[in-house]
């Protein structure tokens, strides 16, 4: 006990050699018993194995360009397919001299998806953000916008209408009366539309060549479809969640039925009825939109789920919230927008992404009934008789950009399901 | 003055247009008329629609032959059967791979899970890679890879890979040797059933031994026994017939014992990895989801790893685990119909070539969503009922 140490001084000694340090790491996660030392070493061995392999096919033998396939028989991967043919993977049949244009809206799609994942971003400017961004998208994938007087005037009462429904308890006399005046301006227009006072005139922006939705394929195609899919969807899901937790019991029932209905059957089937079924049920001589059609069925089915997670956050939200709500003397409605929605929404925004991510790997489906996703193109790109017999390369290339949005996302959904309950956790 | 006590008093009197009750029934009311005028004016239309592309209704084209050929059966079938026979194949089908899809993925992903979990570095990242890679990309994409893998990268029948010379694998699909029918076959099945039931009741008599005298027996190795030894005996004492029918190469194709198609191969293959990635992340947090204590409690009593997981880990993960497995198994059934996507005979397949032949839409799409329906509500029910069996019984 000679070299004890004075009071209230404390030596701090290195671990023990064998704790700390790259051995300690290695012996106790790789060695830390025999089974667990065999197990590491034939792991090893196997992912050796498999990764020279995998090496060897992919990247020493692989032959990057080539005239055409024939070049490519008896050496590794043919990565050469995927430079011949990388254009019309991404953007599918779309006229080829006009291809800037869906590679542009892509870039304008991914900017409005990435600043909607900024916390600062959650205010009336996403809004902004979102208008003119799908403006822009549809602009440069039709290439030209005509935009009749009836919707617009329709858009204003309806801009009008929420705006006074929405922040008609809360906001200043001088909003309010805005609002109104845009109602009533949309209101008196579709009335004066009708009588015929005002002409049959649309609004026409057309600074590029039309190009029609049958033409349309490839990353574009996947990323409207799981995005505005979704976007339309959403609206009518909380309207479906909110009529499940009703107290009313029709609305409840049909709700419940719509939803189990459209969970219980799966995506293509949908599909099928949509491309098969919907001209029957319009009257004769309307017809949509193939491209269209596929879209209504993804909104059919995202808003059952979307319901189901919403359904999840409503029923989270503590009894006390919904009863101090009817104390106040709020009537359903504000009780609904003022209380209830914006703390449920928050809770399932990470398991909205999650079904973000489901429905931009199940857009794959519509290739099933002829659309030209970014599978169907892939797929395509294997036809080619000078290219034949490389179905993997093609495959693997696509599972990468799949990957990349796909892990992306995951990754972003868990880190704001952290940030998210920051406030919540002790 | 009498003072009113509270919830006494009859509700206020107020005019029926600001009563609550009125109220809520008008909504309603308005709210479903709406949604009926939508269905009629459907229904208008399509019958129009109908009338005119004079397209027959009703489900009598179930009864017509179906004339196309199907190339997957459980039961007979052949193309001049009807309709009826040709959806039930299709039926039969997807039955068939959801129900060895959802044991597969149970087993693998299980594994996967608890690998994630383990104190291996290597094999926890490994695993955690997996699921990322495999729950990462769309499933029709896995489907088409591995089919295309195996119809364009295997070889013809005539250059098969042989295993032992007794299983061949070519772009075909798997040919192996099947045992030549013979009457012998339906008393094994037989022996097989009361094997089982025996095991089980071996299983009930050992747990209530233990329970009452705490004295273990073997009770899962005696049940193999079982479930293994009577078909083996009732085989021996019926003469061990022994012939075999073997895959030869005849022309361009393989000729007598059986075939798992590639068509099948790659969609099986496909479920299995993808849902098996979803499986794992539930178990893993399944596990997770349990108290430290639990582990500890266990390690503490002198339970190895192994035990410590399937005596004490596992019983109490599965409460978690459950629900969320009941959706996937339901989503494994709905994901099967992608069968459609590489030429695989499942209910879809079969329906959508009858929509093609007869144009009778309506009534198929309403085959197809019952069907599956039935097959979700099932499965619904059955996990509900097992979920409630196994749930903490609480005083």
């Amino acid at each position: 006990m000679t070299d004890a140490l004075p009071a209230g001084e404390r030596r701090q000694l290195p671990p023990p050699a064998a704790e700390g340090g790259a051995m300690g790491w290695l012996r106790k996660n790789l060695f830390s018993s025999w089974g667990n030392a065999v197990t590491t070493v034939v792991l090893l061995l196997l992912i050796f194995w498999l990764l020279s392999s995998f090496l060897d096919w992919a990247v020493v033998n692989a032959v990057w360009t080539a005239p055409t396939g024939q070049a490519c028989r008896g050496h590794g991967a043919c990565w050469a397919l995927i430079h011949e043919k990388y254009r019309f993977i991404f953007f599918g049949t779309f006229p080829y001299q006009q291809q800037w244009r869906p590679l542009l809206a892509v870039m304008v799609m991914l900017a409005m998806l990435v600043s909607s994942a900024d916390r600062r971003m959650w205010n009336t400017r996403l809004l902004w953000i979102w208008g003119i961004g799908s403006f822009l998208t549809f602009l440069l994938m039709f290439g030209q916008i005509h935009i009749p007087l009836g919707l617009i005037l329709f858009a204003a009462l309806a801009v009008g209408g929420l705006g006074m429904l929405l922040r008609g308890t809360v906001a200043q006399p001088p909003e309010i009366a805005g609002w109104r005046t845009l109602a009533a301006i949309g209101a008196v227009g579709i009335v004066l539309r009708l009588v015929g006072i005002l002409p049959p005139w649309s609004l026409a922006i057309a600074p590029f060549d039309y190009v029609e939705t049958s033409l349309w394929g490839g990353l574009p195609v996947t990323l409207i479809l799981a995005t505005y899919g979704l976007l339309f969807a959403f609206p009518y899901g909380v309207l479906l969640a909110l009529g499940r937790r009703s107290d009313l019991p029709l609305i409840k029932g049909l709700c419940v039925g719509f939803i189990e209905l459209i969970r219980g059957v799966p995506l293509i089937s949908l599909l099928i009825m949509a491309s098969v079924m919907l001209p029957l049920f319009l009257p004769s001589g309307m017809n949509i939109d193939k491209f269209l059609r596929a879209l209504i069925a993804v909104i059919l089915f995202a808003g059952a789920y979307i319901a189901e997670v919403i359904r999840g956050g409503l029923q989270a939200l503590p009894k006390g919230q919904f009863e101090a709500a009817d104390a106040m003397g709020l009537n359903y409605f504000q009780k609904t927008t003022l209380i209830i929605l914006p703390q449920a929404l928050r809770v399932v925004i990470p398991p909205l992404i999650n079904t973000f991510i489901g429905f931009f790997k199940d857009t794959s489906l519509v290739l099933i009934i002829g659309i030209f996703d970014f599978l169907n193109a892939a797929n395509q790109a294997l036809v080619d008789p000078n290219w034949a017999g490389f179905p993997s390369e093609v495959y693997l290339f696509a599972a990468f950009v799949y990957f990349c949005f796909c892990f992306s996302m995951s990754r972003y959904s868990k880190y704001l399901e952290v940030e998210l309950n920051k406030g919540t956790r002790r | 003055m009498a003072v009113e006590t509270l919830g006494s008093s009859t509700r206020p009197k107020v005019a029926p247009w600001n009563d609550p009750v009125v109220r809520g029934w008008i909504f309603q009311i308005v709210v479903v008329g709406l949604v009926g005028l939508l269905a009629w004016f459907l229904v208008s239309n399509t019958l129009d629609n109908l009338a005119r592309q004079k397209i027959a209704s009703g489900y009598d084209y179930l009864h017509h032959e179906a004339g196309f050929q199907i190339g997957d059966t459980m039961i007979p079938y052949s193309p001049a059967d009807t309709y009826a026979r040709a959806i039930l194949v299709g039926m039969l089908n997807t039955l068939k791979v959801s129900v060895l899809g959802i044991v597969l993925c149970t087993i693998l992903g299980t594994l996967i899970g608890i690998g994630r979990l383990s104190p291996n570095w290597l094999l926890a990242k490994i695993c955690e890679w997996y699921v990322e890679c495999f729950r990462n990309v769309p499933l029709l994409l896995w489907l088409f890879l591995f089919y295309k893998i195996i119809s364009e990268s295997f070889p013809g029948p005539r250059q098969a890979i042989s295993v032992l010379g007794t299983l061949f694998l070519s772009n075909r699909g798997l040919y192996f040797p099947v045992p030549v029918p013979n009457p012998i076959h339906a008393w094994m099945g037989l022996a097989l059933l009361v094997g089982v039931a025996a095991a089980v009741a071996v299983k009930r008599w050992a747990r209530k031994r233990q329970d009452a005298t705490g004295l273990p027996f073997p009770a899962i190795r005696t049940g193999i026994a079982l479930v293994i030894g009577l078909p083996l005996v009732v085989w021996l004492l019926g003469g061990a017939p022994h012939e075999m029918s073997w895959p030869v190469v005849k022309g361009f194709n393989f000729q007598g014992g059986s075939v798992i198609q590639p068509e099948f191969t790659a969609l099986l293959f496909g479920l299995v990895v993808y849902t098996s990635a979803f499986v794992a992340e539930i178990v893993r947090s399944g596990i997770l989801a349990i108290n430290r204590g639990q582990g500890e409690a266990a390690a503490a009593l002198g339970l190895s790893r192994g035990q410590s997981m399937r005596l004490v880990l596992l019983p109490q993960a599965l409460r978690v685990i459950i629900p969320p497995m009941t959706s996937q198994y339901l989503s494994i059934t709905k994901n099967s119909s992608l069968a459609i996507a590489i030429g695989y005979p499942d209910l879809v397949a079969a329906v959508n070539v009858t929509i093609n032949q007869t144009g009778q839409a309506i009534e198929n799409v309403l085959i197809i969503m019952a069907a599956y329906l039935t097959v979700s509500l099932g499965i619904s029910a059955f996990m509900n009922w097992y979920n409630k069996r196994i749930a903490l019984r609480e005083r």
